[in-house]
């Protein structure tokens, strides 16, 4: 479903993605695991069309995405740090996305706009919400557009803790129904319920991408937390 | 994309620098006129002041709006629409606060006091100003990352149209006064906006004499209907050129 070959971006001398080649299919879950500055989040913001890439291509079902901006309809992004305008109102926002993509979809989806009672602090302006509202705000405009493809950086920083498992609760509903989820957390055991997949970046480039599942056993942990700093040593010992 | 430069423009006149431009510009434009009990003398202190002031206003509010407008942009940017279309919408949104501006703030005391052609073509240049200011600045900002420096930039690039253009053309003229230089002289007022503006319009006035045998020359050319329409044509060129260099490298900037 989601194909990249040979993607490479850098930022002046630091290069943030080196040749990453990776392929997901849909019902899968991924997450994007690796240090501060490894290039998780430029991943995710060339997916968006945020960052364009140095060489390198970046396909959805079959087609190359860059350069386009149709594909993004089947996108919901979560952004890590959720900017929005100032002077709007939250409910001018959701209004204003919903128009803007008026021809784009078919049906909303919200149930998280529901869950976290959005319609209490519509009123209010954007510049007025604390961090974790934001989030919320983020969150449900990743939904609310029933997109194939879930892109969310750092879903869980920030939320109280009912949020945020409202917040993982649906993101298993959305991957049961056969969607791509693609999740980056330093939250480990977060990652562990969410996720099926790993993929591990250093510097830029893949270290492995495999399932949990396999993970666990390569390296006799039952643990995503263990497991994870097992190869981290295995790595550390190796270089 | 008229979506967008809806919600570009009830950005825009939230705040309300707009209207207070406009009053500004009210208030200077009456002031003058009655001031001076001719409407042609009115008109030629009014031109000075919006040769000064339009393109200052423009360009920076420009420049101020576009990077306070960053987070509006990254949330429309990973939504499904071109890039292209986002900085368009920027700006026209802009433009058409700026032309509204002037539209208002001029157009109402010169059509009461001079509504004859000079009025005419002083209110055209001002929107023609305006607008070319709006597409400078918006180039400025797509290039430079930083706010400060942006700003910056803007307000250079204002001072080197305003001031520092002319002062180089009447050095240049002075060290070459032996050579015919009128010819010249007509490109070099053509890289520049807002020269081109005070021209046209003072030819319009009937009070080219004073410039000499090079002002002689600017009315056997621009004085004819001709030579307007250049000056208009370069006029819009200075809209399109840099609007459309900042359109391209915005696709392929990093947001």
């Amino acid at each position: 479903m989601l194909e990249s070959i040979h993607l490479s971006k850098s930022f002046g001398k630091l290069k943030a993605l080196d040749r990453l080649s990776i392929r997901m299919e849909a019902g899968q879950a991924v997450s994007l695991v690796g240090p501060n500055g490894s290039g998780k989040t430029t991943f995710l913001k060339c997916l968006l069309g945020l960052v364009i890439p140095d060489s390198g291509d970046l396909c959805l079902n079959g087609q190359s995405i860059l350069s386009q901006w149709d594909y993004r309809r089947q996108i919901g992004y979560m952004p890590q740090i959720g900017r929005y305008p100032d002077n709007m109102r939250v409910g001018q926002v959701f209004d204003m996305v919903r128009e803007i993509r008026r021809d784009t979809f078919s049906h909303l989806d919200d149930d998280l706009m529901q869950a976290f009672e959005v319609s209490k602090f519509a009123h209010k302006p954007m510049r007025t919400l604390s961090g974790g509202t934001r989030q919320k705000v983020s969150a449900c405009l990743a939904f609310l557009f029933d997109p194939d493809v879930l892109v969310l950086d750092e879903p869980t920083a920030g939320l109280d803790p009912v949020a945020s498992e409202i917040l993982k609760e649906k993101v298993l509903v959305e991957k049961a129904k056969g969607k791509l989820v693609l999740v980056t957390s330093h939250i480990l055991s977060d990652l562990e319920e969410l996720t099926t997949d790993v993929m591990y970046l250093i510097e830029g480039k893949l270290q492995f991408y495999q399932s949990i599942e396999q993970l666990k056993s390569r390296t006799g942990e039952d643990k995503l937390n263990r497991a994870l700093a097992q190869v981290m040593k295995q790595n550390a010992t190796n270089s | 994309m008229l979506r967008i430069v809806k919600y570009v423009l009830y950005d825009i006149l939230q705040n309300q620098i707009v209207i207070g431009y406009t009053l500004f510009l009210l208030a200077v434009s009456f002031g003058l006129f009655n001031m001076s009990g001719d409407p042609t003398k009115g008109l030629v202190s009014l031109l000075n002041i919006v040769l000064i002031v339009t393109p200052l206003v423009s360009i920076i509010f420009a420049t101020i709006h576009f990077y306070n407008a960053s987070e509006f942009i990254e949330l429309l940017a990973a939504q499904p629409i071109r890039r292209s279309v986002i900085i368009w919408s920027e700006f026209l949104g802009l433009a058409v606060a700026m032309k509204l501006a002037v539209l208002v703030g001029i157009g109402i005391p010169v059509a009461l006091y001079a509504p004859n052609a000079t009025g005419l073509t002083l209110l055209i240049a001002a929107i023609g100003l305006s607008v070319a200011f709006v597409a400078i600045a918006l180039l400025a900002a797509v290039i430079t990352r930083d706010k400060a420096k942006g700003i910056g930039v803007a307000l250079l690039l204002w001072f080197y149209f305003a001031l520092l253009y002319d002062a180089l053309v009447l050095f240049l003229m002075f060290s070459l006064a032996d050579y015919p230089l009128e010819k010249v002289m007509l490109v070099f007022i053509s890289f520049n906006p807002i020269d081109l503006a005070r021209v046209v319009v003072l030819l319009q006035m009937d009070i080219s004499a004073l410039m000499g045998y090079t002002g002689a020359l600017f009315r056997e050319f621009l004085g004819t209907g001709w030579g307007i329409g250049f000056a208009f044509v370069v006029l819009l060129f200075w809209i399109f050129i840099p609007i459309s260099i900042a359109v391209r490298m915005f696709r392929r900037k990093d947001l």
